[in-house]
């Protein structure tokens, strides 16, 4: 008996160790980036663009191109997951959904070159607003499709039949009686996608370039500056001023990156009462 | 639209059959249901135009390099200041140039397969603990530690690894595991920057998308099976052997796999880490080496400059390659999920 015991918690105490090594890094990472960015850490950084050792024009740039991400993805994405969900049937829904799976395993360095070689190249967009902007979207379109099905699966199956059974039109169903319930859920789907958005440098790196100013609204032929990219650059440059630097839009990006994730499940939970409360 | 425009008047008039046909018609001409067609078939088409982009753009370098890329040990773009070009097959290239893809090949394998083979257990035990045995209020905050952990950006693991994470291995751990003088495992520990760190930063990256994906597949176990356990006598720890394993074996088989197709394709934090070192293989743990998704990044800008543009083509082949095993491990994963798994996989960088 003691040695079953002795083995339960021998197990248990593994898998406790395991919990540490999991959440430990999260906690060394955050710590770390705050305790770097330290020296640099005052209000005026929001306020100072990249050339006065500040991080304006790369939190603008950001929220700029998670601005055209949230339009372009955003919408793209919703309406193939309500189509994936409620109109799509048999092999064509299989193909579609398919595809969309397989996008989602495209590395990112892959769609940063390719991003390079058609759009700033090819279509002679230079580096620019747009480019990105695709780029990014082409990363997190499968995310948000997947999210917008799931949600709409979830709603109780008995309200469809419901709503058929009163004589709804198809469309009807969806716009009342299926999008409502499962709107915090898309939305939060959206949300995480933005949250990726916000990490992601190999996309951008060859797509939308650098610039010391303010973010132009000019789509093309405008670089565009953005938070991981000053982090990546002043990383690599000598000098401790420049790696607090580094750390300060690294700590920002994960400022907004720790916004987004709150936002979402504050929206995930209250779509799980919606549809706990949706019985018939 | 003709149909829309005619129908439309229609609808307003009649009444009876006649205006149930007409409203049929509206239906069917109803643009939303076409726009949603439209966006549902665009993640497909990107797909597709992505993967012709692509072969396009590696056609040249296939031609030029043959089998040697894939059994080439050198990555040079050769001589770009100068005139001289060599043809081989019709394509030139700078003299000198030559494209051999086998090391970074050989280090995106080792690197993301130590990597899995680090975060696996550590996850599926993470996981195991925070679904049978914590409560419901420690359970949400640690699953917050798991999102934040998936979400936190490549470039800040980075910034970790080569400041706080990889000194902090070369001066505690590295230097215990080089004196065991172990083959492959010893030598000089560096900086921290290599394949040691790396892999390990990459297992940090890995671990949340399998922790994630085990959490729910223990959920997914019939409580009524957990319970028949306990009730015979089981301790909890013969129980997740007996029951939930069997249960959800196949289904961690595919976060396995999932988690390695993520790490195949990370490109920032290794470039960050890894020391990047071109064109040599990793001698022991704590060498420099470069993986594919890393090299494209680093050297992008230099094959910008090669005039007869092989360089930029030959990384495209590297793409290629590395597009090749990561579509084919991810397609490998959802398939064993589809068949095995109870629940479905998350889609994505993981979060």
């Amino acid at each position: 008996m003691s040695g079953r015991r002795l083995r339960d918690w021998a197990f248990w105490g593994l898998c406790g160790l395991a919990m540490l090594g999991s959440a430990a890094p999260a906690v060394s990472v955050l710590v770390s980036v705050v305790h770097q960015a330290a020296p640099v850490l005052d209000w005026s950084l929001l306020t100072r663009r990249s050339n006065a050792g500040g991080i304006e024009n790369a939190v603008l740039g950001t929220l700029w191109l998670l601005l055209g991400v949230l339009v372009l993805a955003g919408s793209i994405g919703i309406g193939a997951g309500v189509y994936l969900a409620e109109l799509a049937t048999g092999r064509v829904a299989r193909v579609l959904r398919f595809g969309s799976e397989v996008l989602a395993g495209m590395p990112s360095i892959v769609i940063g070159y390719i991003g390079y070689v058609t759009m700033v190249v090819g279509l002679h967009w230079g580096y620019s607003y747009l480019a990105g902007v695709i780029a990014l979207s082409v990363l997190v379109l499968p995310y948000i499709v997947k999210t917008t099905e799931v949600a709409l699966r979830q709603v109780p199956s008995a309200l469809r039949e419901g709503a058929v059974g009163l004589g709804m039109a198809h469309r009807q169903v969806i716009w009342r009686i299926l999008l409502p319930p499962a709107a915090p859920a898309v939305v939060s789907g959206v949300v995480v996608a933005l949250a990726i958005s916000t990490g992601e440098l190999a996309p951008l790196l060859f797509t939308v370039g650098f610039t010391d100013s303010n973010p132009s609204l000019a789509p093309l032929h405008q670089q565009v500056p953005y938070l991981t990219s000053v982090t990546f650059t002043d990383l690599s440059l000598p000098g401790a001023r420049a790696h607090a630097t580094a750390a300060a839009a690294g700590a920002a990006s994960l400022a907004i990156l720790v916004l987004l994730i709150l936002l979402g499940r504050a929206l995930s939970r209250r779509s799980r009462l919606a549809t706990a409360q949706m019985t018939l | 639209m003709t149909t829309l425009t005619q129908g439309r008047p229609a609808a307003g008039q009649a009444s009876g059959p006649r205006r149930r046909a007409a409203l049929r018609l509206l239906e069917r001409a109803d643009p939303v249901p076409v726009l949603l067609a439209l966006a549902a078939v665009l993640p497909t088409v990107a797909l597709l135009v992505l993967a012709a982009v692509m072969l396009t753009e590696a056609y040249p370098a296939i031609v030029f390099n043959g089998w040697s890329f894939l059994t080439g040990r050198t990555f040079t773009m050769g001589n770009l200041y100068g005139t001289a070009t060599q043809v081989r097959h019709g394509f030139a290239a700078p003299a000198g140039a030559r494209y051999g893809v086998l090391p970074f090949l050989v280090g995106t394998l080792l690197s993301s397969l130590l990597a899995l083979a680090v975060a696996l257990p550590v996850g599926v035990g993470a996981a195991v603990l925070l679904a049978e045995r914590l409560p419901a209020r420690v359970q949400a905050p640690l699953g917050v530690v798991l999102e934040l952990l998936a979400g936190i950006p490549s470039v800040i693991f980075g910034l970790w690894g080569v400041y706080t994470f990889g000194p902090l291995l070369s001066r505690t751990v590295d230097p215990w595991v080089a004196a065991a003088g172990l083959p492959w495992l010893s030598g000089p520990v560096g900086s921290g920057q290599g394949l040691l760190t790396a892999s390990l930063v990459l297992a940090v990256m890995v671990v949340p998308i399998i922790a994630s994906i085990t959490r729910e597949l223990v959920r997914s176990v019939p409580a009524l099976t957990k319970q028949g356990a306990l009730a015979l006598g089981l301790t909890g720890s013969e129980s997740v052997r007996v029951v939930t394993m069997p249960f959800i074996r196949n289904g961690i088989l595919a976060a396995g796999v999932l988690g390695l197709a993520r790490a195949l394709g990370e490109t920032i934090a290794v470039l960050i880490i890894s020391g990047n070192a071109l064109n040599t293989y990793p001698h022991s743990i704590f060498a420099p080496f470069a993986t594919m998704a890393s090299t494209i990044a680093a050297i992008l800008d230099g094959a910008l400059t090669d005039s007869t543009g092989m360089a930029l083509h030959s990384l495209a082949e590297v793409g290629l390659v590395l597009l090749g095993i990561t579509l084919v491990t991810n397609l490998g994963g959802r398939l064993l999920a589809q068949r095995f798994a109870a629940t479905g996989l998350p889609v994505g960088r993981g979060v």
